[in-house]
């Protein structure tokens, strides 16, 4: 089906095909440029294009796929790093070079990759939809392949294969595969969803103790520039303790991009020794790449990490930043002159967000195994408004909130999760979690560390009208160990041997602090001097 | 390709810089034009829309004098830059035409010029130290080799005293120099010549793009652009490091919310298009290194904050895009400190590979940490003796706050150059002095 380009307004292309289904993907021009179907009428579509439109005419040609936007599945996705049509970055840059010139078509996965394939069903069986045919040995993980459909398995060979070769076939001749491909705007079916309750360690003492995540969680931390984001979504996508972790650079920085691939390539995991970037899977569409591109990459994640949950892992989605999404979504919002809603943004925004943050959560896979996808999600409030309709939404839909405060991170104190206002509903599970596995005083210390930080908070407001000298003993003391439990238990320095923290750490620490409080009190009770007391200090509390 | 002339003299209607062309075959998006004026003058123009056979043309440049009778000439070519190695020493206006009184050079090659965006894995981490000669920025705010780092600043505060020194002072780690582009948008006469004697005065090469206060507006939006496809090619096909310096981005924001609401765009913030942020980014991640080559785009643009207000869209979205910000400060100014930059707020974030042993020196990151808490602290405390008095206070407290006003006077403030080491050096001494050298209790940055 093949038609004519009849009319361009910036990343919108209008073409006179007919018989074009909405959201189909198109190629238009003589350089293939992709897009995807947006509106229809009676005798043309408009199109928007996922790349740059510069030089494109009026009467070069335009052809229907068929097809919605889809990402290719199978072996191969781990370690790779995509851009937000999932086009491999790596092999991109082997054809085209360093800058991204636009068009052309290449195989999202390696077609001539090797793998080795072990099936797990014999010939003859009877398979459904999600039985497990066999594994590929994908890194250090094992890589079942699934049914796509039921029937009979007529072949089905083990051994080395590529993706241009079936690994078998059904009774009644249809091919089965290693790949499959599958609409990134649909999410993958599962058995069943499961209440999120185990809790997912990060690695950052502020939210492992005081605002917990849970695996199939969903967690937002808003915060202006400045405000430490990135550096904290890629703390916790280094060491968060999951099995697969979906980085999303969502409209950000390139050179960060650089820095968090070194860093991923060359760092090792705190579990299991590999290289970092071995249970990683990278999509980054940088602020100049195309915006339709942008506004798809978040689905193009979304459903990657889907498809290695539906094979019982715990994935980890971490996207930087949902704003750059929503910016995305209201320029396409605006070049097809559609009514807006609050600050410009679409009216659909905030169900478009719901309908994302919906796609996390534990699940029964179609395989009866167990398997959690999760999502951390940055967002960045313009001129750090709170009140922003992005910021507003995502509060509605997402389980946890960590506020990045602008005043904490012009004290360098990180990640400036700002202890009063953020919240998470995942806090009773996670506390009784801990309770049991790491010590049952875990809940105790976290309310005696929410204590002592809102006495500190009443404190500093007298202290600010009578100084700090007008202050009775008891309570500088009590101010001296809030002052430790910010500086050396909340803040965290991302670039030392503290970045990590395990949770039987996270507890020791706090107990140091609050157990030395509580002496201290009680030998100021008995008439000791606060000087004395403190003296005890600079050789016990170190951390 | 076309092979006959395509011109056209059916211009339906003219509204402000936006032309209607009529019965247009085969049109390019975004295609240059050239529109032949009743006088013969000519002036280029770009297809923004195209719906079958009309076309919508804006004009660069001023419509005034122009009839529907005018003629309209496609070039099938998007905008392109000429570029040649010999480029080096030369000033351009806003629309590529040499204004020092020289011919064009025989361009080796011409290139669109927006550029292609740079494929992320393509990218190597920038992490070469860059010595500015400014203490503020050296010590606390490291600079380094394919770095954005903008200059915040607010009217009647010496920025562009600031971006000259930094223009005439910066040194690459190994005491190599720049090959340096600026672009000035939107400059009055005034600052256009304080700016071309700082160039001239200087020992390495440099590109400059100027357009000026009465020069037309769409120019404002293709020099940057002239200007980065230029630092790209020196950069990445001439291996030289490139710094560029883009004064004022307010004036470029102007510009392209006037050219916007021409358009009849949907606003958004303060009046700005809603795809400011992209454009912005358009500009601003042209900065890099690529893995495996030499050369490297450096970028300092001056952002001047509207009512000295940083949450304004500008300087808001211009921070979230680029890696830190250095932002100056009226209270500083006002005080007699030069350079004025108020340290709290600023920031850069690809400092921490840029410094240590091997970059700079083994204790600069120690050095900085505690500066920057002690100072920090001593902020406070300024808020805190307006209440409560200086008498009010800890012992200790009172030195931290005499050390606030020690950083500011002799460590932010400075005169002539500062080499690292010097600039080290005056750091550590200062610490040394307020008996605040060692780390403290807690003190781990």
């Amino acid at each position: 089906m093949t038609g004519r380009i009849i009319g361009i307004a910036g990343q919108t292309v209008t073409v006179d095909l007919r018989g074009l289904k909405l959201y189909e993907m198109v190629s238009v021009g003589d350089a293939g440029l992709t897009g995807e179907v947006v509106r229809l009428e009676r005798d043309r579509a408009v199109v928007q294009v996922y790349e740059s439109t510069a030089g494109l005419a009026v009467g070069e040609p335009a052809r229907g796929t068929a097809l919605p936007l889809t990402v290719q599945l199978g072996p191969g996705i781990l370690s790779s790093m995509f851009d937000g049509l999932q086009r491999p970055l790596n092999r991109l840059r082997e054809a085209t070079g360093p800058f991204m010139t636009g068009g052309g078509e290449i195989p999202h996965l390696d077609p001539d990759r090797r793998w080795r394939f072990s099936p797990a069903v014999g010939e003859g069986e009877e398979v459904v939809p999600g039985a497990i045919l066999g594994r590929v040995a994908e890194g250090p993980f094992s890589h079942p392949i699934t049914a796509t459909a039921s029937g009979r398995i007529a072949r089905l060979a083990g051994g080395e294969f590529s993706f241009g070769e079936p690994l078998g076939a059904f009774a009644d001749g249809r091919e089965i595969t290693a790949t499959n491909f599958w609409p990134v705007r649909k999410p993958r079916p599962c058995r069943r969803k499961l209440p999120p309750g185990e809790p997912l360690v990060t690695g950052q003492r502020v939210i492992d103790f005081l605002f917990p995540l849970a695996r199939g969680g969903t967690a937002i931390f808003p915060g202006g520039f400045g405000t430490g984001k990135t550096v904290l979504e890629q703390g916790i996508a280094k060491f968060a303790e999951v099995d697969i972790v979906v980085y999303v650079g969502c409209g950000e920085r390139g050179n960060e991009m650089a820095e968090l691939l070194e860093d991923f390539v060359s760092l090792p995991d705190v579990r299991t020794g590999a290289s970092l970037m071995e249970r990683t899977i990278v999509v980054v569409n940088t602020s100049n790449m195309p915006v339709a591109a942008r506004e798809a990459s978040i689905y193009t994640a979304v459903t990657m990490a889907e498809y290695y949950r539906d094979m019982g892992y715990h994935v980890l989605l971490l996207a930087d930043s949902i704003s750059r999404w929503a910016e995305a979504l209201r320029e396409i919002s605006s070049s097809l002159e559609e009514m807006p809603g609050e600050e410009g943004y679409p009216t659909y925004l905030a169900s478009r967000l719901a309908g994302f943050f919906e796609r996390a959560g534990v699940v029964e896979t179609l395989g009866g195994t167990i398997g959690s996808l999760s999502m951390v999600v940055s967002v960045s409030p313009p001129g750090g408004d709170f009140t922003e309709p992005v910021t507003q939404a995502c509060l509605r839909a997402a389980g946890a909130f960590f506020m990045l405060d602008t005043s904490l991170a012009h004290r360098r104190h990180f990640p400036a999760v700002n202890w009063f206002q953020s919240y998470s509903l995942y806090g009773r599970g996670a506390t009784e979690h801990f309770d049991r596995l790491v010590s049952p005083r875990w809940g105790e210390m976290q309310r005696r560390c929410r204590e002592l930080l809102k006495r500190e908070e009443t404190l500093r407001e007298v202290a600010e009208i009578v100084g700090v000298e007008g202050l009775q003993d008891a309570d500088r003391l009590l101010m001296k160990t809030a002052e430790r439990i910010r500086l050396q238990f909340l803040s965290q320095n991302a670039y030392t041997g503290d970045a990590f923290s395990p949770p039987e750490a996270t507890l020791a620490r706090i107990e140091a602090i609050v157990s030395f409080h509580d002496r201290a009190a009680a030998r100021l009770a008995a008439g000791e001097f606060l000087d004395e007391v403190l003296k005890e200090s600079t050789g016990g509390m170190t951390p | 390709m076309r092979l006959a002339e395509h011109l056209y003299r059916t211009i339906s209607s003219i509204r402000g810089p936006l032309l209607f062309v009529e019965e247009v075959v085969s049109v390019r998006s975004g295609e240059v034009v050239e529109i032949v004026f009743p006088d013969g003058a000519v002036m280029e123009g770009e297809v923004l829309k195209i719906d079958g056979a009309t076309v919508l043309i804006q004009v660069y440049g001023e419509t005034r004098g122009l009839d529907t009778g005018s003629a309209v000439v496609f070039t099938d070519s998007v905008k392109k830059a000429p570029l040649s190695r010999e480029i080096v020493g030369r000033v351009f206006n806003g629309s590529f035409e040499p204004i020092d009184g020289h011919p064009l050079f025989v361009p080796e090659r011409w290139v669109p010029v927006t550029g292609f965006p740079l494929n992320p894995v393509a990218r190597a981490r920038p992490e070469e130290f860059i010595e500015t000669g400014c203490t503020a920025i050296d010590l606390l705010n490291t600079l380094v080799k394919g770095q954005k780092l903008p200059i915040f600043s607010c009217s009647g505060l010496p920025a562009r005293e600031m971006a000259a020194g930094i223009l005439q002072n910066a040194r690459l780690a190994g005491g190599g120099a720049f090959v340096t582009v600026f672009v000035a948008l939107g400059l009055t006469h005034h600052e256009y010549s304080f700016y071309m004697e700082a160039i001239e005065a200087m020992r390495s090469g440099f590109v400059a793009f100027v357009n000026r206060a009465d020069e037309p507006v769409m120019e404002r939006l293709l020099a940057p652009r002239f200007g980065l496809a230029c630092a790209e090619y020196l950069a990445f096909e001439g291996g030289m490091d490139v710094l560029v310096v883009i004064t004022d981005m307010t004036n470029y924001c102007d510009a392209l919310r006037e050219v916007s609401t021409a358009r009849e765009e949907l606003p958004g913030r303060r009046g700005y298009p809603g795809y400011l942020y992209s454009d912005l980014a358009s500009l601003y991640e042209r900065a890099g290194r690529i893995r495996g080559m030499a050369g490297s785009v450096t970028l300092l643009p001056v952002v001047t904050m509207p009512e000295d207000d940083i949450t304004h869209p500008i300087p808001d979205l211009t921070g979230y895009i680029t890696e830190g910000q250095i932002v100056l400060s009226r209270d500083l100014h006002q005080r007699g400190i030069y350079p004025p930059v108020d340290i709290l707020p600023s920031l850069s974030r690809l400092m921490q590979r840029g410094i240590g042993a091997g970059r700079t020196r083994e204790d600069h990151r120690d050095i900085a940490n505690l500066l920057y808490r002690h100072y920090a602290t001593g902020r406070d405390l300024r808020r805190l003796e307006a209440i409560v008095g200086r008498d009010g206070l800890l012992e200790g407290d009172r030195l931290l706050l005499d050390f606030a006003d020690a950083f500011e006077r002799e460590l932010v403030g400075q005169e002539g150059r500062r080499g690292i080491e010097e600039s080290l050096d005056a750091g550590r001494a200062l610490l040394r002095r307020f008996g605040l050298a060692e780390p403290q209790e807690g003190g781990r940055g």
